[in-house]
């Protein structure tokens, strides 16, 4: 059957060059890609922007980043794909936040899942948790709520845009430790995203929401809201320098919600020194300063080994603090 | 006091300006009209390329609103075509909206609802332009216990589906709930339902959800007809293209009607199209549907949720404009979108970025009146793809569809999920249930639950904070009505009109 051999000839030629060509774009380097593990427009979206858009406009990169979203548990899909499928990507960094951290710590990646088994690389930036009231509300400062609450931890209504066990939750079971009040008699009410905790603040069916600092400028301009304490280390500037942090009422509370990235495991030492000062390089200039304002966001810059200690050491925080409010065993 | 309107419509009426509300009407058509990819996800794949662009402020707003406004008009394409809801808001468009195709009637079921959309958008903006910061004090008000109350008072609605077969509407709309409780529990962090599976942690999406049970199904039905050599021909060719003034006509109550509903529903947080439109159309088939029509291609019952998704689109902007606080997911990332360009949206945006507001404002209407045109002409060229056999369109969409959710996830588990909610939906069709029912189940049934709960831990596991406020007693009185009346009414008509139901 001469014409179904030529069939044949012609057909692993065409394999075999398949397979060249695929091999070749293989070999290629890829663009520069970062995985938000979210759906789009969210936090995550936004932090893997900031790369992708300071990196381009800084030209740190040749070819444009881009940026894939990856929803799923929180980031726990992301996690185990950067963990086990996509280890070594040269070219492949994933945005995370303290929220990452924290559900590292409560074990939401899955049981085997530690902090240790990603590269951390960097954060480019920070928001810090802010403890909210209506301005008509009875409280001027924390002192007179944390008194408040020491009284009877139930009289007050607390709510914010995460589960027990969230971020949001965390900074008011911080709050409540700090001034020795069991966190778990707390009245606290979980809405979807901050947003609609925020507007619960201002139709009074709450009467303090733990948000974050830079999204209240808004309303903060407005006067509809009074800021009682900033969870950061110092005073922020500009706006927010009237408002006092936690620990100089005499509550030792700090909650910073930093952005950053992660690579894979077997990411080769140069690959990951590499992207270290791109980060390095993109947080000192100017133009990367405005966009971060851009987002709402304070300067903070760890990068490399410094970072991979800070989350390694903030993970561990939070393992304990999970067990001492009773989220763990 | 509408300097900034005048300012705005100064801003919109630029070249530019223009050329981009025109741009993003019909982006936003056709990310509408294919299922897989909504609103939300056209506005976040164009948003960088709006700032890479280095559009101002309120050019690429304007481009990015059209792109909201436009995909929900496309939305009602594929519901009326092929029975597969382009987005959340076009669910309720397929229950009167594609027997009016399968009659023949595709041309002007599309031209109505462009009509219907049109004035639903129209009222709305005219909604925002007047009363948004008034409105906004009034929607804050809604809570937790009065959020509930609406959900109670939208079952009670559906009630009112429940036309041939009660029974079997019921356990959809309850299948639907318990699909809603999968994923992290929002209370209190717990897993639930998710078997260890990490991709299911957040829930079922609902664009899989919707793709698997609308379009996966329709699939496998037809491979069973074609396995069984059955004449798929259960589609009227295709009569005249253009809606009739008197059919516009024979709506307007319906229209105007469920614009208003849309509009109030869609300035309420957390709340979107896919509420309005069921609120809406329920609300109409109790009000006007005399002759048991409404799911079989009654012109009204594709009016109204056409009025209702679009006047809530328009009416979420309220919250976000006055109080910085996103009506709906789509208006969650536009407020990403502003924050790009250092402007914070909320009180203070009407007097420090006037121009921004005015221009969105004029764009809205601008905008709305250029969809009007461009999709009324289109009405008749859309109707002609039914000309396309059947068994080459769906798939061709359940695969561009199968891409757009591929694109979204990176993971091919959402793929896989959507094929089992497919076989699932095959399978309940095949028992003649209805989906509407489980979809509302599934999208009610969750903002159900969270609000329920929210509003115990606010009174502290107090029953009482439910029926405390005015607002929330009046969509008590209301669910109570829908769902009682027509019982007394049944039997008022049984007994005192014998010879006429006799």
């Amino acid at each position: 059957m001469p014409k179904s051999s030529s069939l044949r000839r012609w057909l692993a030629a065409a394999v075999a060059g398949g397979a060249l060509l695929a091999g070749a774009v293989q070999a290629q380097a890829k663009p520069p890609e970062c995985i938000a593990p979210a759906k789009p427009g969210g936090g995550y979206d936004l932090t893997c922007r900031l790369a992708a858009n300071g990196l381009q406009e800084a030209k740190l990169i040749d070819e444009p980043m881009l940026v894939t979203y990856m929803p799923g548990g929180i980031g726990a899909v992301a996690y185990n794909h950067v963990t086990g499928v996509r280890n070594d990507d040269p070219n492949l960094i994933v945005a995370a936040s303290t929220g990452a951290a924290l559900n590292l710590a409560l074990k939401k990646f899955g049981a085997k899942q530690s902090v240790d088994d990603v590269r951390w690389l960097g954060a480019l930036g920070v928001d810090y948790g802010a403890v909210v009231v209506r301005n008509d509300a009875p409280w001027q400062n924390l002192d007179e709520l944390m008194q408040a609450l020491k009284k009877n931890p139930s009289s007050v209504v607390i709510g914010a845009g995460g589960t027990i066990g969230s971020q949001d939750w965390m900074k008011a079971a911080l709050m409540a430790k700090s001034a020795s009040i069991d966190p778990r008699k707390l009245r606290y009410v979980s809405f979807e995203g901050g947003g609609e905790a925020l507007a619960a603040l201002l139709g009074e069916h709450i009467q303090v929401f733990t948000g974050d600092l830079a999204e209240l400028k808004p309303q903060l301009d407005s006067g509809e809201v009074r800021i009682l304490a900033a969870l950061a280390e110092e005073r922020q500037g500009g706006p927010y320098a009237d408002i006092p942090t936690a620990k100089e009422q005499g509550y030792d509370v700090e909650w910073p919600i930093w952005r950053g990235y992660y690579m894979g495991p077997k990411v080769s030492d140069e690959a990951y020194q590499a992207w270290v000062e791109r980060l390095r390089e993109l947080s000192q200039t100017e133009s990367f300063a405005k966009l971060r304002e851009g987002r709402g966001l304070f300067p903070m810059s760890k990068f490399g080994d410094d970072f991979d200690q800070y989350v390694k050491q903030q993970v561990a925080g939070f393992s304990q603090l999970a067990k001492e409010v009773g989220l763990t065993q | 006091m509408f300097d900034f309107l005048i300012q705005g419509f100064g801003v919109a009426l630029t070249p530019l300006n223009l050329g981009l509300a025109f741009l993003g009407a019909l982006l936003g058509t056709l990310f509408g009209a294919l299922p897989g990819i909504g609103p939300i996800n056209g506005i976040a794949i164009l948003m960088p390329l709006a700032y890479t662009l280095g559009l101002p402020a309120e050019s690429s707003l304007i481009l990015l609103a059209g792109i909201y406004t436009g995909s929900e008009y496309g939305g009602r394409m594929s519901s009326i075509l092929l029975n597969v809801p382009g987005d959340a808001g076009a669910v309720m468009t397929t229950l009167d909206g594609h027997p009016l195709a399968k009659k023949g009637l595709a041309g002007p079921a599309l031209g109505l609802s462009a009509v219907s959309s049109f004035i639903g958008a129209t009222v709305a903006i005219l909604g925002l332009t007047l009363f948004a910061p008034l409105l906004a004090i009034v929607a804050v008000k809604f809570g937790p216990a009065e959020f509930f109350a609406l959900m109670i008072f939208a079952f009670a609605s559906m009630s009112a589906m429940m036309g041939k077969d009660p029974l079997k509407t019921l356990i959809g709309a309850v299948l639907g709930v318990l699909i809603s409780t999968v994923g992290v529990d929002s209370g209190t962090g717990v897993l639930r339902f998710t078997f260890d599976m990490p991709e299911l942690y957040d829930g079922i999406d609902f664009v899989v959800m919707i793709i698997g049970l609308f379009a996966v199904s329709e699939i496998l039905l037809m491979l069973e007809h074609a396995f069984r050599h059955d004449q798929d021909g259960e589609m009227a060719p295709i009569g005249r293209v253009m809606v009739k003034m008197s059919e516009v006509l024979y709506c307007k109550w319906a229209i105007l009607r469920s614009s208003v509903i849309g509009f109030v529903i869609g300035v309420l947080p957390g709340t979107g199209a896919s509420v309005a439109s069921a609120v809406a159309y329920t609300t109409e088939k109790r009000i006007s549907d005399h002759d048991n029509s409404f799911g079989t291609g009654n012109m009204r019952g594709l009016a109204a949720p056409e009025a209702a998704n679009n006047a809530s689109a328009a009416g979420s902007f309220v919250p976000m404009l006055t109080l910085g606080i996103p009506g709906s997911g789509t208006t969650a990332i536009l407020l990403g979108a502003l924050m790009l360009y250092n402007i914070n949206p909320g009180p203070m945006m009407f007097r420090e970025q006037p121009m921004v507001v005015g221009g969105l404002i004029a764009s809205l209407y601008i905008g709305n009146v250029m969809l009007l045109l461009l999709n009324l002409p289109l009405a008749g060229v859309f109707a002609r793809v039914l000309q396309v056999p059947r068994w080459l369109l769906v798939p061709s969409v359940a695969i561009l569809a199968f891409v757009g959710v591929y694109q979204l996830h990176s993971d091919l588990m959402a793929i896989y999920l959507m094929l089992v909610i497919g076989v699932f939906g095959y399978l309940l069709r095949k028992f003649g249930f209805s989906l509407a029912p489980v979809v509302l189940g599934f999208v009610l049934g969750g903002l159900m639950e969270e609000n329920l709960r929210r509003a115990l831990s606010i009174s502290g596991g107090d029953l009482a904070i439910l029926w405390q406020s005015g607002l929330s007693i009046g969509l008590w009185i209301a669910a109570a009505a829908v769902a009682f009346i027509p019982l007394f009414a049944g039997r008022l008509k049984a007994r005192f009109l014998p010879g006429r139901t006799a």
